[in-house]
């Protein structure tokens, strides 16, 4: 089975209910996407697949159509994503396991409405569970990137 | 402010007549020097000038032995070796080094003597010194009881301060000039002509002299990192790039993985197991018991997942209550049986007189167990290979780990390398290892190869060891507009005793302070004060739980006395400071009046506010919540906050705990309990349990104050008065007046 992350393509041998999430992490050895619940309730695993943030632990490889992109396609330390120099700038990570899954939603966020108001950011964002209790940090950071590629 | 006598003591006299006179644990072993792990580990032309710092001709390495699940234990430790050893971190190799005695956690166990915090007098102090004296004895390199800056500020900077002037030493030596003619910069030395000698260049020297240690350390206004605002924390950008390797992406040529399913029932054994689905399922290469259950291996998570569900298992039952009604039946049984006391650490005046006649006001209590549910669910990567095992894991505990691994392989301890990797969270959970020792079982049926095991998030909720639930009364008294007696009676299994058992193999003896913690201790002066720990039957095997003890006692103790402050028609903040004893917790509670424009817990109509106060590990915090009750149920508008931990080292940093805090301690208190039916919880994912989302978390803001005398963590710290502060603001705003945890069993949240 063949499957484009981060614009290579990768031959994978598996069957075809194995979640993406699985084949990104034991089989491509992608570690960016996490595991974090498995049934959709934390968005650590959150990629995105031509464009659109998915929950990769459901989605079952075989019924992958379309390029996913993981954080590590997103932006690298070198040359960070403006979601992710946002991030950086607001310090928002304290663990920092669910943040790949929240960069990658508010990437996909700002994607489709540059200008979120706090409701629409509290309605997209809330699937993407933060144990450590970064929200403050996080909503604000969305702001701050919103205006930086507005500006761009 | 230097505090170099206080260093020496504690640093270098600990097992020393300065604190001899009467220490039960043997101070002839204390006495000893301790093994320093590096020196095993050095290659040839590196220097170990202390353990905290390595320099070789290839670079500086700092060791940061307490393990970051977070808190920014990382960043703290490497600024505070780099604040005087002169460098920039970030050009550093940070790494937490290899578990080993020398950096025994003297702070954590220094809570846990009879003195509350708030009390700095000679015998606390001193006392406290000497509980650190046990800490080595029990070998505890241990991250938690926000620890890590009280126990670190000191000895870390010390040692960046023993490696610079040991490096300016050598460099003296080399050149023939005084050393107190150097200084140094940027990781160099700079000689009196302005040459500089870079400290990789000195590390051979330096490793052949002895080192300086009679170093000063630079007092706060010639700091160049600490106390700055935004510091940048050192993790941050692998953070925020997928980068960070945490102990689930550990990955190793061949790597097998596994997962185990155990009883839920934790800590029983027994099951019959039927396997025969699960053994032909693709990937999966043994089925094998393991303490309390069955693993599984496989060559990919999932499928180890996939077969472990196809398990048909019989568990057996434990010999506790096995619902949530029958455990609290029993937790409501020793509240007040005499059979049942455990300890009494406050009792002034004389409460049974001013209760017997008059008005009592009585309220009653309960709280649920909870699950630490970090993001990360545990896993741990071991392999086993001549008699060496070798572990990786994000843990809070690497000697414990270290010495059962040896236990169960059948080696000694130094046979054992466990190497401690970032952490995705723990609130606790990464102070236990039975993922651990089920990984070490696994990978003793496959030799030589790694295997990773890895628990599904069912099992992780399904097998943490709760905070334990516990019931509380309280009876009160007032006159003339003034609390004058509180009495609270607390119940709950024992915590530490069961804990460090499970960790040590050895009992604990004497009394359970974590059952009134965070209520036995508070900094308030009322005529007639008593609180009361009754231990109730070990039940549910149970806990630390971010905060520990009090963040149950936290709730009862700020609850009940809103209650008789509102009984005595004083005003809630008002009241709570003229009781208040002790002055940086009275300017605590003065600055959120001040951050919120305290006028009275009424706002208008539906509206109120609440305040939170609770001292917990030295640290006076006070919280203001303002909520509005809305046709779709409470909403929180805004929270205040005011903290006192003696010396702000990182402001930003500090911020962020405290927003964690909140976060944490209200979304638990609103929406999560473990319920209980057959021995398990119901909960047992995300769905169930959600702590708090977004749409939830309030606008928080945060006051950090420096009038403690003592530095103290703020990981912990703001959890506590989070609960009481909104329950107080919804009776406010309601008055509706809840005692049970979570309040959405009671009421509705937006
Ligand atoms: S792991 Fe996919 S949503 Fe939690
Ligand atoms: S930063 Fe730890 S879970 Fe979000």
């Amino acid at each position: 089975m063949k499957l484009t992350v981060n614009g290579t393509e990768h031959e994978v041998d598996v069957e075809p209910e194995m979640p993406l999430l699985w084949v990104l992490r034991d089989e491509l050895n992608i570690k960016g996407p996490k595991y974090g619940c498995g049934i959709a309730q934390c968005g650590a695993c959150t990629v995105h697949v031509d464009g659109m943030a998915v929950r990769s632990c459901q989605l079952p490889v075989g019924d992958l159509e379309g390029g996913v992109t993981t954080i590590e396609g997103l932006g690298t330390p070198e040359r960070l994503h403006a979601v992710q120099a946002a991030w950086v700038a607001h310090q928002v990570a304290q663990c920092g396991y669910c943040q790949s899954g929240q960069i990658m939603q508010a990437a996909a966020l700002l994607d489709l409405n540059p200008e979120p108001s706090d409701a629409e950011i509290d309605a997209v964002m809330s699937g993407n569970l933060c144990r450590c209790g970064t929200y403050p940090r996080i909503r604000a950071a969305i702001h701050d990137a919103a205006q930086k590629l507005s500006e761009a | 402010m230097s505090r170099a006598g206080k260093i020496a003591r504690r640093t270098f006299l600990i097992g020393s007549a300065a604190i001899a006179g009467g220490v039960a644990f043997g101070v002839y072993m204390a006495k000893k020097p301790i093994p320093n792990p590096l020196l095993d580990d050095l290659k040839d032309g590196e220097a170990a000038i202390t353990p905290f710092v390595k320099i070789d001709a290839e670079g500086i390495t700092l060791i940061t032995p307490r393990a970051d699940k977070g808190q920014g234990a990382y960043s703290i430790q490497a600024y505070l070796i780099a604040e005087e050893l002169d460098i920039d971190p970030a050009t550093a190799m940070i790494t937490p080094g290899m578990p080993g005695q020398a950096y025994y956690n003297a702070s954590v166990l220094s809570e846990g003597v009879p003195f509350p915090a708030y009390q700095d007098g000679f015998v606390a102090e001193t006392l406290r010194d000497f509980m650190s004296v046990p800490a080595k004895l029990f070998s505890i390199q241990m991250t938690g009881g926000s620890s890590t800056v009280p126990d670190g500020f000191d000895r870390m900077r010390l040692a960046g301060a023993t490696a610079r002037e040991t490096l300016k030493e050598a460099a003296a030596r080399r050149v023939g000039v005084a050393r107190g003619d150097l200084r140094t910069e940027n990781g160099a030395v700079i000689l009196p002509d302005g040459t500089s000698i870079a400290y990789t260049d000195l590390a051979a020297e330096a490793a052949e002299i002895d080192p300086v240690t009679d170093v000063t350390l630079r007092p706060a206004s010639a700091w160049r990192y600490l106390g700055k605002p935004d510091l940048p924390r050192l993790d941050m950008l692998r953070k925020c790039t997928g980068t960070e390797v945490y102990g689930i992406d550990m990955e190793f040529q061949d790597m097998l993985h596994a997962t185990v399913r155990a009883n839920p029932a934790v800590g029983t054994a027994g099951a019959r197991v039927d396997a025969s689905a699960a053994e032909g399922m693709r990937g999966v290469e043994k089925i094998l018991p393991v303490s309390n259950g069955v693993g599984v291996i496989a060559n990919n998570t999932w499928r180890a997942f996939q077969a472990a569900e196809a398990l048909e298992i019989e568990w057996s039952a434990p010999d506790y209550p096995g619902t949530s009604e029958g455990i609290f039946a029993t937790l409501e049984q020793a509240l007040g049986d005499p059979d049942s006391y455990d300890h009494r650490q406050r009792n002034e005046g004389d409460v049974d007189a001013a209760l017997e006649a008059g008005e009592v006001i009585e309220a009653r209590y309960r709280i649920p167990y909870l699950a630490h549910a970090p993001m990360e669910p545990m896993n741990a990567v071991v392999r086993v290979l001549d008699a060496q095992v070798e572990i990786w894991t994000g843990t809070q505990i690497p000697l414990f780990i270290r010495d059962r691994a040896a236990t169960i392989a059948g080696v000694e301890p130094e046979a054992v390398k466990v190497y401690v990797l970032p952490m995705g969270g723990s609130f606790g959970h990464r102070l236990e290892m039975t993922h651990v020792e089920q990984a070490v079982e696994l990978a003793l049926a496959v030799p030589g190869r790694h295997l990773k095991l890895t628990w599904s998030r069912e099992e992780d909720m399904s097998h943490d060891y709760p905070r334990p639930a516990s019931v509380a009364a309280g009876r009160g008294k007032v006159a003339d507009g003034k609390v004058m007696a509180f009495d609270l009676s607390v119940s709950q299994s024992a915590m530490a005793p069961e804990w460090f058992g499970r960790l040590s193999g050895m009992s604990l003896p004497g009394p359970d302070a974590t059952i009134t913690t965070g209520s036995w201790d508070q900094p308030f002066d009322i005529p007639d004060y008593r609180v009361t720990g009754y231990r109730a039957p070990s039940m549910v095997p149970v806990s630390s739980w971010r905060s520990v003890g009090a963040s149950g006692n936290g709730f009862y103790h700020d609850s009940f006395l809103d209650e008789l402050i509102h009984a005595a028609g004083a005003d809630p903040l008002a009241e709570r400071i003229r009781l208040c004893l002790h002055e940086p917790a009275r300017k605590v509670l003065e600055a959120v009046g001040e951050m919120s424009g305290w006028d009275g817990p009424s706002i208008a109509e539906g509206r109120g506010r609440g305040v939170g106060f609770c001292m917990s590990f030295g640290v006076p915090c006070a919280q203001v919540i303002e909520v509005t009750q809305t046709d779709e149920g409470i909403r929180i508008d805004q929270v205040y906050v005011a903290v006192d931990v003696g010396e702000v080292l990182d402001p930003t940093n500090l911020e962020a705990q405290v927003f964690g805090g909140v976060i944490f301690g209200l979304g638990h208190a609103m929406n999560c309990a473990l319920t209980y039916e057959n021995h398990a919880p119901l909960e047992t994912n995300y769905h169930a349990y959600e702590g708090m989302r977004l749409y939830q978390a309030p606008q928080i803001e945060v006051r950090a104050l420096s009038n403690g005398s003592r530095i103290r963590g703020v990981g912990e710290p703001g959890v506590p008065p989070a609960a009481p502060a909104l329950a107080n603001a919804i009776f406010a705003a309601t008055g509706q007046r809840i005692r049970e945890l979570p309040l959405n069993k009671h009421i509705d949240f937006v």
